[in-house]
């Protein structure tokens, strides 16, 4: 058993690293690696792709990776592997990104990445801090959860899904925010769940017992 | 709905918490991961780690308490002081911060946080601004600890920063930090309004009354206090009680029982 991060230069790797190991740990998940080797992707039981940065440049720096994309086709799409996004790790998962310039994501969710618009009201961008889930399905990695329990955003940019089947949670900012997508055994987050205390490593404990 | 965020800070100098009284005289206040993890469980929503002593000999020590606080909590963690350069935001986040904060180097170079901000996004950025009213209604920034005028003024600065890729403003009173005497409203209105990004109020506070006025009258996003916390004069569930008794949305205190990890 091994759960793969990916380090592609981004992000608050060593808090998603920590919180990955700590319920790994707890539930008997295996080694947690952080990586930048397909090789080791292409392998991993689990893949993680965590995120803090732009649209434009963690796609380019995923895909700088020689092999990197090629490995997580193969991992996912080949054998199944179940696989977490985070943050911008989930907006990647989308067929476009619109953050400064049009990027193709990896196109595993039909959805688009656009600005949150702060609207009548005024609402401040990024929506960062604490906002209250609100579940639209039931799923395995929602298990022991429910609405009204608060996840950590931080970002400017948000995910719109073409389909309501493939979104399993949002929040209300002005509009309703994509908060967790899921299709098949790829699944994504907006929050940060290694930074939500109890409730975010509830979900990642779910993620690393999900057998989709 | 999102939620006003309550963030205690922890000023540390050579790797212990300390909390000045305008910036001059400073107290002992404890261990900082200890710190960390007693606010962690005590339904803070964030936490601060200004480093006021930020020299190149000590980085090291500050590198250090932000890994051993991010392997205890999981929050999030902004951590400030001393911050020059793209590098030492990608230092810092390594280390297991999530929110980094430029104060002087922004002031001096504002184009470093654009630098930063096309590398690791505008959401882990946050510009500290700490300001003094110099004429009613006029607020100038100071740099280096409150002690060097720059001639800048805060409000014009907020929104450069903000077009320069910040994703959140640290707004500290200088004529307010440690007087308990409240927030700069004035300062925080101006500011709040003149940017579309998240503001947190600092600075000067003495009552739980005086996290309410950040958000009513000053408008801010988050509201930061040190020592009403740091010496025990208030708990988190307090001020958290307090403000949503005032009708702020305020994520409860605690949450819910945290739900069982083992397998079924």
């Amino acid at each position: 058993m091994s759960v793969a991060l990916i380090d592609y230069q981004s992000g608050n790797l060593h808090s998603a690293r920590k919180a990955f190991e700590r319920i790994a740990a707890e539930v008997g998940a295996g080694a947690v690696t952080v990586t930048e080797s397909p090789d080791v992707v292409a392998a991993a039981d689990r893949i993680v792709l965590p995120g803090d940065g732009a649209f434009p440049a963690c796609a380019r720096a995923l895909r700088a990776i020689d092999g990197m994309e090629e490995a997580l086709q193969e991992a996912v799409h080949a054998r199944g592997r179940p696989f977490l996004g985070i943050c911008v790790g989930m907006q990647l998962l989308a067929t476009t990104g619109y953050e400064y310039e049009e990027t193709p994501g990896l196109g595993w969710i039909d959805g688009t990445i656009r600005r949150i618009e702060p609207g009548a009201e005024g609402l401040k961008v990024p929506h960062m801090g604490w906002n209250d889930l609100v579940l639209e399905q039931e799923h395995p990695l929602l298990e022991g959860l429910s609405t009204g329990y608060h996840a950590y955003f931080v970002h400017s940019y948000a995910m719109q899904v073409d389909s309501p089947a493939d979104r399993l949670a949002h929040v209300g900012y002005g509009a309703d925010i994509t908060a967790i997508v899921a299709r098949g055994n790829v699944a994504g987050t907006q929050f940060h769940p290694e930074k939500s205390q109890a409730q975010g490593l509830r979900l990642i404990a779910n993620f690393l017992r999900w057998a989709p | 709905m999102l939620k006003i965020r309550l963030i205690p800070c922890l000023d540390v100098a050579d790797g212990r918490v300390v909390k000045g009284v305008n910036f001059v005289d400073l107290r002992d206040a404890g261990d900082p991961v200890e710190a960390a993890r007693a606010y962690d469980a005590a339904g803070a929503d964030e936490l601060c780690f200004l480093d006021i002593h930020a020299t190149h000999e000590n980085r090291g020590t500050m590198f250090d308490l932000v890994t051993r606080t991010a392997e205890s909590i999981f929050m999030p963690l902004t951590v400030g002081g001393g911050v020059k350069s793209a590098d030492d935001v990608r230092a810092l986040l390594l280390a297991g911060a999530d929110k980094v904060s430029f104060n002087s180097a922004a002031v001096a170079d504002i184009t470093v946080v654009a630098r930063a901000a096309e590398r690791f996004g505008a959401q882990c950025l946050v510009v500290a601004i700490d300001a003094k009213e110099v004429a009613p209604g006029r607020w100038e920034i100071f740099t280096h600890g409150g002690r060097r005028p720059t001639g800048i003024d805060a409000v014009e600065f907020a929104r450069r920063a903000e077009a320069h890729g910040a994703g959140e403003i640290l707004l500290t009173s200088m004529d307010r930090d440690g007087t308990k005497a409240g927030f700069n409203l004035g300062l925080t209105r101006a500011v709040t309004e003149a940017v579309s990004i998240p503001v947190i109020a600092s600075g000067g506070v003495g009552n739980l009354d005086h996290l309410v006025e950040g958000v009513t009258e000053g408008g801010a996003s988050a509201v930061l206090a040190a020592s009403i916390f740091h010496f025990g004069t208030h708990t988190i569930a307090e001020a958290k009680d307090h403000m949503a008794a005032a009708g702020l949305p305020i994520r409860p205190v605690p949450e819910a029982p945290a739900p069982p990890m083992a397998a079924p």
